[in-house]
């Protein structure tokens, strides 16, 4: 063979099926010293792809913190797992399926759900929590309601049916995601520490088995469908989607939990983006070995069938097995008690090598370090976008507010992205595995763990009109939410589960913003002590060319020792003392959900947040919380003081009276929106407790042991949200708007 | 006591039931599909659950299971069987109770608290609880809407065969609050022998003050009551 010929690149049309550019192109030849076939092209594009092989993220993704004391299986792992005490471990992951619910939103969320607790029950762990984190354009359009519909309506749809609960999440409304909704979910399950399994493959001769459904022709191309842009011919990328069933995976997930553990298995493993192709190219290499398979042997759903399509099908609920020689027939029959068909579809070979049968015939025979080991890195340039100085000059309290404080508080309450998700999770079973002990509506989400006094908190959280103005900050500040929300119940942060929700990297703006949110999330982990150990990444959400701003969505897991020990955000008693914990006084709208709301932009400088003060009012109202001395705790988040304030009332059923002096002060040369901010501005590190006034000595002391600022603004009690001279609005209105705004 | 507890596959309650009836100190014996021995339990809990998936129409298809042949031999010897959510649609499937559950008005799934108003204590599973008081005890269904016609309903009223009503937490009727829209608000009925029980709320959520209520362990409580009678004069 001559240069030339392995100079030669195939069509454009045949790289653009597979995702890749020329130079990759040339890269494989050069590994191989030969052009790859047909079906090797397709294996190598799948886990080439940005989705499979991180190959723009991987050099940001290095620099976050993975490792802690309690960590016991960081990146790298179908699950993250992490310590909760008593021998027992957290098991979570999140991941997003945008792109698929953008073209079928039932069956894209559907099966994102489904996908999720693979990830989770392929550890060994049972799924014992859902959550989800969802973004979609304006919700008065009638495309945006029928995107959220489908997806609720398909995250419901899987989870109620298998039995997992969905205990949380989050859902926004932006112009942003008009053309690009998100859809990421979580899944959290819990397992002892001896008993969780990895998918690390060996034993040369071993068995592989494959489990579950029969293999389709959905969803092929799924994983580079995935690492390109939305355009108008994606509706076209329809046969790109996968459909769910979830009784099929209710049984896979029953079978393989009962054989979790078993010195008879070696490594279990689910197949997921790429299907066949990543699941056992990961499986081998994770194991330092190689893998040979018979395509003819995987079952099939419809004849005619290429070994091409075998392998890149991405039909669902689907489960690898590595089996110790001789007792495929057993492990065949524990699956055949739940009506599960499996099926000896090849075995680890000690080659380093993938390759692949259909029959006699070899259609594929790659070195495994080049599919996992050598993918091509793309490293774009990075350029801040040139808007943004104008962007972050804007004085936001400069503007003449549109409304009175009272008009202003019921909007918010009113408005789809912070009214009541009542409407949302009310369509969840959040409560099937008899573990929720706070349910969703309020801050995290708790389950306590049977036979123990323990229980996990977990959440999601993110906000993308910081991370526009300033990525690193609002990732900053996406890991200090989500950890407050998780102190809010009382409960210690543990660790971090990520998804990246990013536009086209190949753009320099995006891949700067990429680069400064991954910064912002490892400056915020290292501080808070929360490890990344799971996580999922997902460019390309850009449709004709526009991006969506940059939106890290961040689950987080912790543990309380104690399950009596916790709090809710609610009021509980006439007569409480309400204290305001960390900044006080502070007035910034920059990038605000009233600024949104008020005056249609999201500029100006977001907050500010300070980590190391962050920590400090973390840790103070944690310890408060272990030593009985609060009644309630809530963040401040968005809609600021005043949504918070209101929040706690609505959920405790009880009024407030608040006084702020310098809400009401009228200095002269004040700004318009001076007090607009002070009650709607989205300042960090604050929360709002409640405690009984023979608690009030011992939490000031605490406070100020921990150096945290604090003051006292008011009383709980009446049936007023009231800040006086400023603001009051009777509950029952407040109420109203807050529960209308989804319905 | 010994409870038998139904596992088709898609079930999910199971695992919640056994803990729930557990907590009261019974014994749960895990009863499966394609089993036909009921291990001499004492009473048998179809739980909730997408039995088979339910996509054909919820409990059709696990009528037809093994299990079921042993459970209405049992249910006609007068023995305990006691369907929530799914396993109540499926006493309906099985001709074991009348009227049938279909889609919520809502046309959603519906995950919410519900209140309950014990309408007759001549069922083994009310006979220790007071007429007239209200259960905090869950929903968690997308197809819990009872329908009979007006024939069966009434004669299910005369015959006080209604156990539960939908009501608003202080008792009084609860209207368009309904979770499902129910015919009458009705949450739960028993056959004319008063042995089958079928309801939609999920009483095994509701045995502790941990999960918000403790309401649903004295059903629990009762049918150990009416069992223990039972056992005693025997």
């Amino acid at each position: 063979m001559t240069e030339t010929t392995l100079d030669t690149l195939p069509s454009e049309r045949t790289l653009q099926e597979v995702a890749l550019t020329g130079d990759e192109y040339r890269g494989a030849v050069r590994i191989l010293g030969r052009h790859p076939n047909e079906v090797e092209l397709g294996i190598i594009g799948a886990l080439w792809s940005e989705h499979c092989g991180y190959k723009t993220s991987k050099p940001l993704l290095k620099r976050l913190p993975t490792t802690g004391p309690r960590v016991l299986q960081g990146p790298g792992e179908n699950a993250g797992a992490v310590d909760i005490g008593e021998g027992l471990a957290a098991v979570f992951k999140i991941e997003s399926h945008n792109h698929p619910s953008a073209i079928e939103p039932y069956q894209g969320a559907a099966t994102g759900v489904g996908g999720i607790l693979r990830d989770v029950f392929t550890m060994g762990a049972r799924p014992v929590a859902l959550l989800d984190s969802l973004r979609f354009g304006p919700l008065h359009e009638p495309r945006q309601r029928y995107l959220f519909d489908g997806v609720v309506a398909g995250i419901g749809g899987y989870g109620n049916c298998i039995g997992v609960p969905t205990v949380g999440g989050e859902v926004y409304f932006d112009e942003s995601y008009r053309h690009n909704c998100l859809v990421n979910a979580m899944c959290l399950g819990v397992i002892r520490h001896e008993a969780l399994t990895r998918a690390v493959a060996a034993g040369p001769g071993n068995p592989v088995l494959l489990v579950g459904a029969d293999t389709g022709r959905d969803g092929i191309h799924g994983a580079t469908f995935a690492s390109v842009e939305l355009d108008e011919q994606s509706e076209e990328r329809r046969p790109a989607v996968q459909v769910g069933n979830p009784f099929l995976e209710k049984c896979l997930m029953e079978a393989c939990l009962e054989l979790a553990g078993d010195p008879r298995i070696v490594a279990m493993q689910d197949l997921g983006a790429a299907g066949l192709t990543s699941s056992t190219a990961e499986l081998a290499w994770r194991g330092g070995c190689g893998i040979d398979l018979d395509v003819s042997r995987a079952p099939r759903r419809e004849s005619g069938m290429t070994p091409y399509e075998v392998m890149l099908s991405e039909s669902q609920e689907r489960m690898l097995l590595v089996v110790e020689r001789g007792h495929e027939a057993e492990i065949a029959a524990a699956f055949a008690r739940w009506d599960l068909h499996s099926e000896v579809i090849g075995s680890i070979t000690d080659t380093e090598r993938m390759v692949v049968r259909d029959g006699d015939a070899v259609v594929c025979d790659l070195p495994l370090e080049m599919l996992i080991d050598e993918v091509p890195m793309r490293h774009p340039e990075a350029q801040r976008p040139s808007n943004l100085d104008a962007l972050l000059a804007r004085d936001p309290l400069a503007e003449q507010p549109p409304w009175d404080m009272d008009t202003a508080l019921l909007r918010l309450l009113g408005s789809a992205n912070i009214g009541s998700r009542r409407p949302v999770f009310r369509r969840y079973d959040h409560q099937v595995g008899d573990d929720t002990v706070i349910p969703p509506g309020g801050d995290a989400a708790l389950l306590r763990v049977k036979g123990t006094r323990l229980a996990v908190a977990v959440t999601t959280d993110g906000n993308a009109r910081y991370g526009r103005l300033d990525p690193r900050r609002g990732a900053e500040i996406a890991v200090a939410e989500a950890a407050r929300n998780v102190v809010a119940g009382g409960a210690e942060p543990l660790a971090v589960t990520n998804c990246l929700n990013f536009g086209n990297p190949e753009k320099p703006e995006v891949f700067w913003q990429l680069s400064e949110a991954i910064d912002g999330l490892a400056a915020a982990c290292e501080a808070l002590g929360t490890p990344v150990v799971s996580g999922n990444v997902s460019l390309y959400n850009d449709t004709t060319g526009v991006s969506i701003d940059p939106t890290p969505v961040i689950g987080m897991v912790g543990r309380i020792e104690d399950v009596e020990r916790r709090l809710t955000a609610g009021f509980k008693a006439d007569g409480d003392a309400v204290l305001l914990l960390g900044p006080q006084a502070a007035a910034e709208l920059g990038g605000s959900e009233y600024q949104r709301l008020a005056h249609g932009t999201a500029e100006g400088p977001p907050p500010a947040l300070d980590l190391a003060l962050e920590r400090r009012v973390q840790d103070a109202v944690r310890e408060a919380a272990a030593r009985g001395l609060l009644r309630s705790a809530h963040d401040c988040a968005e809609g600021g003081l005043a949504v918070a304030l209101a929040e706690s009332c609505l959920l405790g059923g009880i009024g407030a009276r608040i006084t702020l002096a310098e809400a009401a002060e009228t200095p002269p040369d004040r700004s318009p929106s001076r007090t607009a901010g002070i009650l709607f501005g989205e300042t960090q590190s604050r929360f709002v407790v409640s405690v009984e006034k023979e608690s009030g000595v011992q939490l000031r002391a605490l406070l100020d042991q921990r150096e945290v600022p604090y003051r006292e603004i008011g009383m709980v009690g009446g049936g007023h949200i009231a800040v006086e001279g400023v603001l009051d609005v009777p509950l029952d209105e407040a109420r109203a708007a807050y529960e209308d705004a989804l319905a | 006591m010994r409870f038998g507890i139904a596992v088709f596959p898609g079930t999910w309650s199971d695992r919640d039931c056994a803990h729930a009836v557990s907590l009261d100190g019974h014994e749960a014996v895990m009863l499966w599909h394609k089993d036909r021995d009921l291990r001499g339990v004492d009473c048998v809990i179809l739980p909730g659950g997408f039995s088979y998936g339910d996509y054909l129409r919820t409990g059709a298809v696990a009528r037809f299971a093994p299990l079921m042949e042993s459970v209405a031999e049992f249910a006609a010897r007068g023995g305990l069987v006691w369907g929530i959510c799914n396993g109540f649609q499926i006493l309906c499937e099985a001709h074991l109770l009348p009227g049938a559950l279909v889609r919520n008005a809502s046309l959603q799934f519906r995950c919410e608290p519900a209140w309950l108003r014990i309408e007759t204590t001549d069922t083994p599973y009310t006979s220790s609880l007071a007429a007239g008081r209200v259960l905090e005890i869950p929903v968690s269904h997308g197809e819990g809407r009872f329908v009979a016609d007006e024939a069966t309903l009434d004669l299910l009223e005369a015959q006080r065969r209604v156990a539960f009503r939908y009501v608003a937490p202080d008792g009084s009727p609860v209207g368009a609050a309904s979770p499902n829209g129910s015919l009458r608000d009705i949450a739960g009925i028993v056959n004319e022998q008063r042995n089958v029980l079928g309801m939609m709320p999920h009483p095994e959520r509701a045995c502790e003050p941990l999960l918000g209520s403790a309401d649903g362990m004295e059903l629990v409580r009762s049918v150990a009551a009416s069992l223990a009678r039972t056992a005693s004069f025997a």
